[in-house]
């Protein structure tokens, strides 16, 4: 059980914790980064989405020990410092639509929807609603037509 | 403003027929208040049921307030002790505070009261700041969240304290202005002369301020006037739920409040026989407590569940402890019962068709409003009767159950997102063996509320287990026990027999008789309840559920003679239960509207014009016209889609929906690894009338949050029922609406103000959704649905999880899984 040392939302940390707990319980019980939401646990209902090295993953299903020295973790925290600015477009078009009513799944949709358009954009295209329809965060409220609007609307600004 | 949600031109604020008195001279209505003695001015007024709200609640056009509660009596009130006030401050540096005693789950209610402050004071509504009242048992039984009846009972309270506020701060301002209080004005935080010179009210907070506590009477700006009411704003909360500073229960700071589960039978309300490796358990890495508990919700009722419980440093930790308990479990309440030998308890419980039944509710059936006259002469009659089937469904939120505890020294402080902190108050000290001052409950926002945290289960849990340890404890319940140990809307039948006269074209009687499992409705008396309750004529002889029902149950139509009825079976603590949003009318209404469409393919009219011509009141005609126009109701659509249309009046509010289905192979048949695809309902057109909608930005979200839950309602979202627990473990089991089912394309119109009093709009939308989701996949399909969800008796579209150890074990490839293969098997087509 070394203490394990790798980076979250741009600063290094070290927990000296098991190596089979899942890096969603090292954030937010050890680390205090409380963005990332448990919903379920087992990987279905995508509320703690967090990026890993600027991907979308999902910390409930990761143990820490797969978690590299060189890793970057952001979780929705950390989202603004990736584009340098007090809100990504996405946080702002959410903003701008009102998206959120209990808001509990609002990060992990919001770090879904960003790694959605990357990579859209990265294949040449633009989001189209087959994409969204394949967004597998759950919303019990039932905000998906206003989130379906503001990735449209984020997406143009990224 | 979205694009596609628009609200209908806005008219005059003054709607044609108010009855408003207008005689020249004429005073306006005045109401009671209290300045309080405190550093910076502090007001308050009652919220309860014999104060001003009382006169509120009545239906206009009635008299006035002060017609029936005048200034006399205002005064005898004000002798009355002022410990139950809701306050409002003003903060040394201008900003309002409000602490309401309602629970903030999603549903907008602490931005709806920001709006009316900032509107009466004349203040921007981002310096308002409302906070969540801990539990205080001197509001009786107004501090509860439930009824989509918050907006209806705070309008007129709440307007009152802030007006009150306005008067002091301008009196204030008139000496410093030096000019006469009438001529002043207020706006932005500032109070203006008439040559122009303003004071900001962080200026005016202290010199405001009263010296002693006495009543005041103020008058409220009126409806014409209003500048902020009736346009969108956005959520007071909206910034920091999409940073992540948004603070659930969960993520709150306090210390040693260390992570918390229970390991939970493997049927439902089964009990712990021994635990047969504690040591072993306790000694696991992170974890500091194992500890047998009682999990009895009911406390006085002299039921035993029980399980145990786990602290660690990390939630992660729980639950790997949790799965190595090595517990003998006892029986559960229900373990003989499955989905089959419910619906044949129901059916063996359904009340015959035809009057005279034998229950008592027909025997007053001419004294309530449930029965119209029959029609004279009709010719000869042909009948319809048909049953329906709704299986159990989870109110489940994305947050689940959850309350910290620090239950040590003879005191108790406990953190938990509740709907009746009160309630929930009273029930922690009475298994703590306290009186409720030694329990102190705070309300932190909810993830989510929708009936689930009508009850104190997670807090009871906490507290036990703090008061059995001598430790503070952060419990949440893990997925799978939202799914299985959780509160369920229960299962029933809601059976319709029509009667119909083909030579004179009408209806003439329509009978629909709902027979459920017993809801509890326990933890959620109030006076909302209660005081409706006890006016009706039976009171005594029918239950709390009965109540409910024919407070909520209604035909929008007239379909000649209309009789309706409700029976229970067990008592309403056999299963765990609970209303889900929109209580019964989420099978009541679908069951009714589609023998609706029935009868008007009998009698030859179009569904639409069947509804038009039957419609009883004036404001659900016109949302029934909105949707027809704006949703192009009637246009060509391919074989295979059709449009559904229902209206739904509730909550002092009337809601028309008009929902299109694709049923075609290619749409249902669409292959999403893992998803439940099906039939896609494609576009809805919602048209909502709330009398005065404060926010109608909130608003439509409501009504875009109804729709979503509907839609899970008619196709896939269900709990199976075997053996004595529930199939589903998480999500994904439980298939709730998910991106690939929403709708690509939703339209909420607000309609103009047809009063100028808010109704509720938090459930409003989820039984008329469900209705016209349904109707629209009948005629797409040609054949009605007669059990819901329609794909809940298809299969079961995913692997067991385990009840024995109880929780799934979180996987561990999440770097190269999205989504874990565990979870995404191929598509599933409830429809197929």
């Amino acid at each position: 059980m070394p203490p394990r040392t790798f980076k979250v939302n741009g600063r290094p940390v070290t927990v000296d914790i098991e190596d089979d707990v899942r890096l969603l319980w090292v954030l937010r019980d050890v680390l205090g980064i409380t963005g990332p939401k448990y919903g379920c646990g087992i990987n279905v209902c995508k509320a703690c989405t967090s990026h890993i090295n600027g991907r979308a993953f999902n910390p409930c299903s990761v143990p820490v020990s797969a978690i590299q020295p060189t890793d970057e973790v952001t979780t929705i925290e950390g989202l603004p410092d990736t584009v340098g600015a007090d809100l990504h477009p996405m946080q702002e078009a959410w903003i701008d639509r009102d998206v959120p009513q209990c808001g509990y799944c609002q990060p992990g949709q919001i770090m879904a929807a960003v790694d959605l358009v990357k990579k859209v954009k990265a294949d040449g295209g633009s989001i189209t609603d087959d994409d969204i329809d394949e967004i597998r965060n759950m919303c019990a409220c039932g905000t998906y037509s206003r989130i379906r609007e503001a990735i449209k609307q984020g997406a143009e600004n990224m | 403003m979205p694009a596609k949600h628009r609200s209908a031109p806005r008219p005059s604020r003054r709607p044609a027929d108010r009855t408003r008195p207008t005689v020249a001279g004429m005073e306006r209505r005045r109401f009671l208040g209290y300045l309080i003695a405190a550093p910076t001015l502090a007001v308050g007024v009652k919220l309860t049921a014999d104060s001003v709200l009382e006169a509120n609640a009545l239906p206009s056009p009635t008299p006035e307030v002060s017609e029936v509660y005048d200034l006399s009596d205002l005064l005898l009130d004000s002798t009355r002790a002022t410990a139950n006030l809701i306050t409002i401050v003003v903060n040394e540096d201008g900003t309002v505070s409000f602490s309401i005693p309602r629970a903030e789950s999603g549903q907008g209610i602490t931005t709806t009261a920001a709006v009316l402050i900032a509107e009466e004071m004349g203040i921007d509504v981002s310096d308002v700041n409302v906070t969540l009242a801990d539990a205080r048992p001197e509001l009786l039984f107004n501090q509860q969240t439930q009824g989509s009846a918050s907006v209806i009972s705070i309008y007129t309270p709440v307007r009152v304290a802030a007006a009150l506020a306005r008067g002091r701060l301008v009196e204030a301002a008139a000496t410093i202005l030096g000019d006469e209080a009438e001529n002043l004005r207020t706006t932005g935080g500032r109070v203006l002369s008439t040559a122009g010179s303003s004071v900001p009210f962080a200026e005016l907070a202290a010199a405001a301020a009263n010296s002693v506590t006495r009543e005041a009477i103020t008058e409220l700006k009126p409806v014409d006037e209003f500048e902020i009411i009736g346009t969108d704003t956005r959520r007071d909360d909206v910034v920091a739920a999409v940073t992540g500073r948004k603070n659930y229960t969960m993520d709150l700071d306090v210390p040693e409040a260390l992570p918390t589960m229970i390991a939970r039978p493997p049927t439902i309300k089964g009990t712990v026989e021994s635990v047969n490796n504690l040591d072993q358990v306790r000694t696991m890495p992170g974890v500091t407590d194992v500890v047998e508990i009682s999990t009895d919700a009911e406390p006085g009722r002299g039921t035993t569940s029980s399980a145990v419980a786990v602290r660690a440093r990390t939630f992660g930790q729980c639950i790997d402890a949790v799965n190595a308990l090595d517990i003998t479990w006892g029986g559960g309440n229900v373990d003989d019962e499955s989905d089959e030998t419910i619906l044949e308890q129901l059916r063996a419980a359904d009340a015959p068709a035809n009057l005279p039944s034998p229950t008592p509710l027909d025997e007053v059936g001419g004294v309530v409003p449930l029965a119209t006259d029959a029609l004279g002469e009709v010719g000869p009659v042909e009948a319809l009767e048909q049953e329906f089937v709704f299986y159990w469904r989870s109110n489940a939120a994305m947050e689940p159950n959850v309350a910290i505890a620090d239950v040590r020294d003879g005191e108790a402080e406990v953190w938990t997102p509740s709907q009746i902190p009160i309630v929930t108050q009273s029930q922690l000290a009475q298994v703590l063996g306290m009186t409720p001052a030694q329990v102190t409950v705070h309300v932190p926002r909810g993830g989510g509320a929708f009936g689930r945290r009508l009850f104190s289960d997670a807090a009871l849990d906490a507290a036990r287990v703090s008061q059995e340890i001598g430790k503070p404890v952060r419990l949440m319940w893990h997925r799978a026990d939202e799914c299985r140990a959780g509160r369920v809307h229960p299962m029933c039948i809601s059976r319709v027999k029509a009667t119909y006269s083909p030579s004179l074209g009408e209806v003439v009687s329509f009978e629909q008789r709902q027979t459920s499992v017993a809801t509890d409705y326990t933890e959620s008396l109030g006076d909302m309840i209660t005081s409706q309750a006890a006016k009706l004529p039976f009171a005594n002889e029918l239950t709390l559920s009965q109540t409910v029902f024919l407070l909520t149950a209604s035909v929008p139509y007239d379909l000649g003679a209309i009789v309706f009825g409700y029976n229970e079976i067990f008592d309403f603590d056999r299963f765990a239960t609970g209303s889900v949003r929109n209580l019964n009318n989420q099978d009541f209404r679908p069951a009714q509207e589609l023998m609706v469409d029935q009868l008007a393919a009998k009698l030859g009219e179009d569904p639409m014009e069947f509804r038009l011509n039957r419609v009883e009141d004036e404001r659900a005609k016109a949302v029934l016209e909105a949707v027809r126009d704006e949703g192009d109701w009637g246009r060509d659509l391919p074989e295979g889609v059709a449009q559904g249309v229902v209206v739904h009046n509730e909550y002092k509010g009337s809601v028309a929906i008009l929902a299109e289905v694709d049923t075609r192979p290619e749409t249902a048949e669409r292959e999403i690894r893992g998803a439940t695809t099906g039939p896609r309902v494609r576009k809805v057109t919602v048209a909502v009338d709330v009398g005065l909608a404060i926010n109608p930005l909130g608003l439509k979200a409501q009504m875009e949050g109804g729709v979503m839950t509907g839609i899970s309602h008619v196709f896939t979202g269900s709990l199976h029922l075997r053996d004595g627990n529930f199939l589903e473990g998480s999500w994904d089991d439980y298939r709730y609406t998910r991106h690939w089912n929403a709708p690509p394309e939703i339209d909420v119109i607000v309609m103009p103000p047809s009063g100028d009093r808010p109704g509720g709009a938090g459930e409003l939308a989820v039984g008329a959704a469900t209705a016209a989701v349904a109707c629209a996949y009948a005629r797409a399909v040609g054949e009605m649905p007669t059990s819901f969800p329609i794909g809940h008796t298809k299969d079961v579209p995913f692997e067991v999880k385990k009840f024995v150890p109880p929780l799934p074990p979180s996987p561990t490839d999440g770097l190269t899984a999205y989504p874990t293969p565990s979870a995404a098997g191929p598509a599933f087509n409830p429809a197929s």
